[in-house]
């Protein structure tokens, strides 16, 4: 750690780790509900666990990417945080904020929960991972003011490099789209339209800048390779994300009532989305094989060349499977879209955040630059037990999904949602089981903080 | 002589490509705003039963229905589209009433089961009525068939 502000970073760290273990344990109720179907019934209704499950990961990756802030900027800056009283306040009411939004969820009915927080000012609540209550919304548009402001003035009055301005921008981006959560027409297509610019924009656009922004960060420093020529990689990535993905929104007007032609324009440039995370992936073996010195960071790298190889499964293939109007006609609101926002998800912002953790956490710590060799075995297997079972969440799902298409949408006799969910019921245990694998994977993560702690640190020596 | 790809090219096509494309998508989205007048259905949200199918958008967010259905496509896998649900009961938003009014309160032993919400006759009808006015948006032939 070079700037004693970088420190802000840890709490970020430590909260998103701990709203990862309620996203995946909420995801296993859910797994259960699925095959189970009256399980926590009343008490804990598919709805709200879905949403705890949704919201904790939105929120988790929010404060990871705060954190990754926090700790890069400065670095790359080369000065301090221009306030680090402001984001450690700024972490606090995000923090509550959440808890109390999450506390809401499992103790209230959603409706009093509307209620109370006057939802018919200024209706927002109720539309897919835009659930938190309007309050909640306006305070997290508070704190990404705050951070956006803290961030902007260090990297104001500091060394400006290419990855801190494409942090900004992908920021800046993810401040401005998520001000269309407010605008809620009673006009259902116009609703859904511009949910898109939320939804779509931040995950498959700007978002994207900052998962290449943490990316080239984390490979500079464990690397050694040129600035210069990660840079430019940086450049040619974010160029083809966002030429390719702000009309590749598209892809989502095929069925919601907006003109046929988006068919096309969806179909044409949502194809060429997975180009940028094939291009991710070239780049990051590129560079780590070009590596100058061997960092004794291995998980960090694992972690690294992990998101480039899942993001480009999860986001870029996964996506391209249904991603063609003719084939999304049949798979629309499937299983499909569930087995691919799984791996997409894991894939390229689980991943860049635990990439990022990984590398930074170590020095947060008082570590000069790696955890001991044990703590990392146990570090590396929390990432093949994670990553193999979530490959196995999403095969089973595409399984589920290819049935589901089948028996309900394209066969000689249709059937009813509820009794093809009966047929597809042996796809849905075999998801939950892998379910529990990734769980004990992710306890393994955490436990990889706590072993070997006394132990003296990992070195390169070959 | 070929010059080499510099980081000055590399920006350059990012700032230039995201320029275009971003205006591109603006123009699309200014020519579909054009047209949603004639698929949205939004003849429904201005006549007579405009305000209670507003009430009835508002009730289907404010008990989170999206989060075990879904609607145009949209939503939780849990439970079935609603986009159809008007033309798959028969055309009846009583029928769509009962259903809703019918859940058992504790739920149905081992199955998925819709929640009581103890909606009065004027939400259900409010409900029944948002959902008919969605099943009325031409989406351009989806769902496939009548299941969903």
């Amino acid at each position: 750690m070079q700037y004693q502000s970088q420190a802000v970073a840890k709490p970020y760290f430590i909260a998103a780790i701990a709203l990862f273990v309620a996203q995946v344990l909420f995801g296993l109720i859910m797994g259960l509900q699925y095959v189970v179907g009256d399980f926590l019934f009343p008490e804990i209704p598919f709805n709200v666990a879905r949403m705890v499950h949704t919201n904790a990961l939105i929120v988790w990756l929010l404060m990871a990417f705060m954190g990754a802030s926090y700790y890069l900027v400065p670095e790359e800056a080369e000065t301090e945080l221009y306030s680090p009283a402001l984001a450690t306040l700024m972490f606090w009411v995000f923090l509550v904020a959440a808890a109390l939004t999450v506390a809401g969820y499992l103790l209230l009915s959603y409706s009093t929960l509307a209620e109370i927080t006057m939802n018919k000012l200024l209706p927002t609540m109720g539309r897919e991972f835009l659930e938190q209550p309007t309050i909640t919304k306006i305070g997290i548009v508070i704190v990404a003011l705050a951070f956006l402001f803290n961030v902007g003035m260090t990297i104001l009055r500091g060394r400006k490099t290419v990855i801190n301005l494409v942090l900004l921008l992908g920021l800046t981006g993810l401040a401005v789209f998520f001000l269309f959560a407010f605008y809620n027409p009673v006009n259902l297509v116009l609703d859904k339209y511009f949910w898109w610019w939320v939804v779509h924009l931040w995950v498959e656009g700007v978002w994207e800048l900052i998962l290449g922004a943490i990316l080239a960060f984390v490979l500079v420093k464990t690397t050694g390779v040129d600035r210069e020529v990660i840079e430019k990689w940086l450049y040619v990535i974010i160029a083809m994300t966002l030429i390719t993905g702000i009309v590749g929104t598209g892809h989502h007007y095929y069925w919601i009532g907006t003109p046929e032609y988006w068919q096309w324009w969806g179909s044409i440039f949502s194809a060429m989305e997975p180009i940028p995370f094939f291009m991710m992936t070239v780049f990051a073996f590129n560079v780590v094989n070009k590596r100058r010195r061997d960092h004794p960071n291995k998980p960090a790298m694992l972690w690294a060349l992990g998101t480039a190889v899942m993001a480009f499964l999860g986001a870029g293939v996964w996506g391209f499977l249904h991603t063609l109007s003719p084939v999304n006609y049949y798979t629309h609101g499937s299983q499909i879209t569930a087995a691919h926002g799984h791996m997409a998800f894991y894939g390229a912002y689980v991943m860049i955040n635990i990439t990022i953790i990984s590398y930074a956490m170590p020095l947060l710590r008082g570590r000069n630059a790696a955890n001991s060799a044990k703590s990392q075995i146990w570090e590396m297997w929390s990432f093949w037990l994670m990553t193999i079972s979530m490959v196995f969440i999403t095969l089973f799902l595409t399984g589920a999904g290819i049935l589901q298409a089948y028996l309900q949408r394209m066969g000689e006799n249709p059937q009813p949602f509820m009794v093809v969910q009966e047929h597809i019921s042996l796809f849905y245990w075999l998801r939950e089981i892998a379910g529990v694998i990734f769980l004990i994977g992710l306890v393994v993560y955490i436990a990889s903080f706590f072993v070997g702690q006394n132990d003296p640190e990992a070195t390169t020596a070959n | 002589m070929a010059q080499p790809f510099t980081k000055i090219m590399a920006r350059n096509i990012f700032y230039g490509g995201t320029a275009f494309f971003f205006l591109l998508f603006l123009a699309l989205t200014f020519d579909t705003m054009g047209q949603l007048p004639q698929r949205d259905n939004r003849a429904a949200l201005s006549g007579e039963l405009g305000p209670v199918i507003a009430q009835g958008k508002l009730i289907w967010e404010e008990n989170n229905c999206i989060g075990c259905h879904t609607l145009l496509g949209e939503g939780a896998y849990f439970a079935p589209e609603l986009g159809n649900v008007y033309t798959r009961y028969g055309n009846s938003t009583d029928a769509i009433k009962g259903f809703i009014a019918s859940r058992p309160a504790e739920g149905i032993p081992g199955r998925r089961s819709m929640p009581q919400f103890n909606f009065s006759d004027e939400e259900l009808t409010a409900i029944a009525e948002f959902l008919k006015y969605v099943s009325e948006i031409n989406t351009a032939n989806w769902p496939p068939n009548i299941q969903g």
